[in-house]
């Protein structure tokens, strides 16, 4: 058995896990990344993606969309400025903003801020992508 | 001495005004309650994200950023987080003394107003406001504070003022609020100390440059929802005292009133006994 480590998930409005687990995965901007107990101090950004927290046979997955992750040898913190469970994802919501994002990048125009447009598609992937898993 | 139809009268407004007074401190104490456990929620993130900052800047101390180091230009902005509404007591009027005491010169200075008070106070002082954001105080969400956060940080990248101020009010606790001033940008690290983490050898990712760019908007972006949050609960605790005085106000002049009415009823009563018992002996 996997030496254990904290996690906490902290969003602006609420604390939305708190907790242990022996691995996590999760994607930065630079790819995705696997963590275990003591692994090296790290800051690292974080892209629109699912974080996936292992515990023994239990596996919880949220939505973490924009913030950051610091990694200590024993805890985990991840500072996200949205993140959601599975349950709470309208999926009907996400899909329409995938839409929506996808039809501004597809039309070239002049005054679309295409960063904004391709993270917005990216969250609303990530949004589909947790909502499926639930 | 006022007649006993006025008397009664002004009575009567005084109480409807009570009324008023008293349903308005109940309206903002469960208001307060609110907003206080909002506050309070968001302090973990704020807590984190400033140990993170802070143990960034220890160690990355010789680094050169454009967000560590002041603009060229002396234009300077300033957010001024105010309410809506007023009744609140000295709640708004605190936080414009604060920037017209400030020193900062009228023509150098943006401002981004929040709430309708303090944007018709500063703007009738002729101070210059830019953007007036005044709708987002009804119900502030992450997503409003980093929108207007992303405005003002591109300000500041393209160089069109070379500080960034906040006015807000710091919510100590229900009774005492204080107008708060703070410096957003550049970021100060003279007040930083040291935390625990600064022992370990942080690694950053892509790296550090690339994360102070990332990071710090999302620093400033979290005080300055901290501060939004907390001037909502200090809004509810200045209109919660204002009004608690104003209804016991009322109180002390319903009861002056009272006495007024009952001595005028008093002297009426005993003039008309003196006219009846002077006109039965006027007839005998």
């Amino acid at each position: 058995m996997a030496d254990i480590f904290k996690i906490e998930i902290i969003t602006p409005d609420r604390i939305l896990y708190e907790g242990e687990a022996e691995f996590v995965e999760f994607t930065t901007v630079s790819g995705e990344i696997g963590v275990y107990a003591n692994h090296i101090p790290l800051t690292t950004v974080l892209a629109p993606g699912a974080v996936t927290i292992y515990n023994g046979e239990k596996e919880t997955v949220a939505a973490v969309h924009a913030g950051f992750a610091e990694i200590l040898g024993d805890k985990v913190t991840f500072l996200a400025e949205i993140a959601e469970w599975p349950d709470e994802i309208d999926l009907n919501r996400a899909k329409a903003a995938k839409d929506r994002a996808e039809n501004r990048i597809a039309s070239h125009a002049a005054d679309i801020d295409i960063r904004r447009a391709e993270f917005a598609l990216r969250k609303a992937l990530t949004r589909i992508n947790v909502a499926d898993m639930r | 001495m006022a007649s006993m139809r006025d008397i009664k009268r002004r009575r009567n407004s005084v109480t409807s005004t009570q009324q008023i007074t008293k349903a308005m401190k109940l309206v903002s104490t469960v208001k307060l309650q609110k907003a206080r456990t909002r506050a309070e929620k968001t302090n973990p993130y704020t807590d984190q994200m400033y140990k993170t900052v802070s143990s960034m800047m220890k160690k990355s101390g010789n680094i050169t950023h454009p967000y560590l180091t002041a603009g060229e230009s002396k234009r300077k902005a300033v957010i001024v987080i105010t309410s809506n509404r007023g009744l609140a007591g000295g709640y708004n009027s605190n936080i414009v003394k604060l920037i017209t005491n400030e020193g900062f010169k009228i023509e150098d200075l943006d401002v981004y107003a929040l709430g309708s008070k303090g944007h018709d106070m500063l703007a009738r002082r002729g101070y210059h406001i830019v953007e007036d954001r005044s709708d987002i105080m009804d119900n502030p969400t992450y997503a409003d504070a980093s929108s207007l956060c992303r405005t003002v940080l591109d300000s500041f990248a393209k160089g069109e003022v070379g500080e960034i101020y906040l006015a807000y009010t710091h919510f100590k606790n229900t009774v005492t609020h204080v107008p708060t001033l703070t410096k957003l940008l550049p970021v100060d690290t003279s007040g930083m100390e040291e935390t625990e983490n600064n022992a370990v050898m942080m690694n950053y990712e892509p790296n550090t440059q690339e994360a102070l760019d990332m990071i710090i908007p999302k620093y400033v972006t979290s005080l300055f929802y901290g501060a939004l949050v907390e001037s909502v609960a200090s809004e509810n605790g200045a209109r919660m005292q204002a009004m608690d005085s104003a209804t016991s106000n009322a109180d002390e002049i319903i009861s002056d009133l009272t006495l007024k009415f009952n001595r005028a009823r008093q002297g009426a009563i005993t003039q008309e006994l003196t006219e009846i018992i002077a006109g039965a002996n006027a007839i005998s």
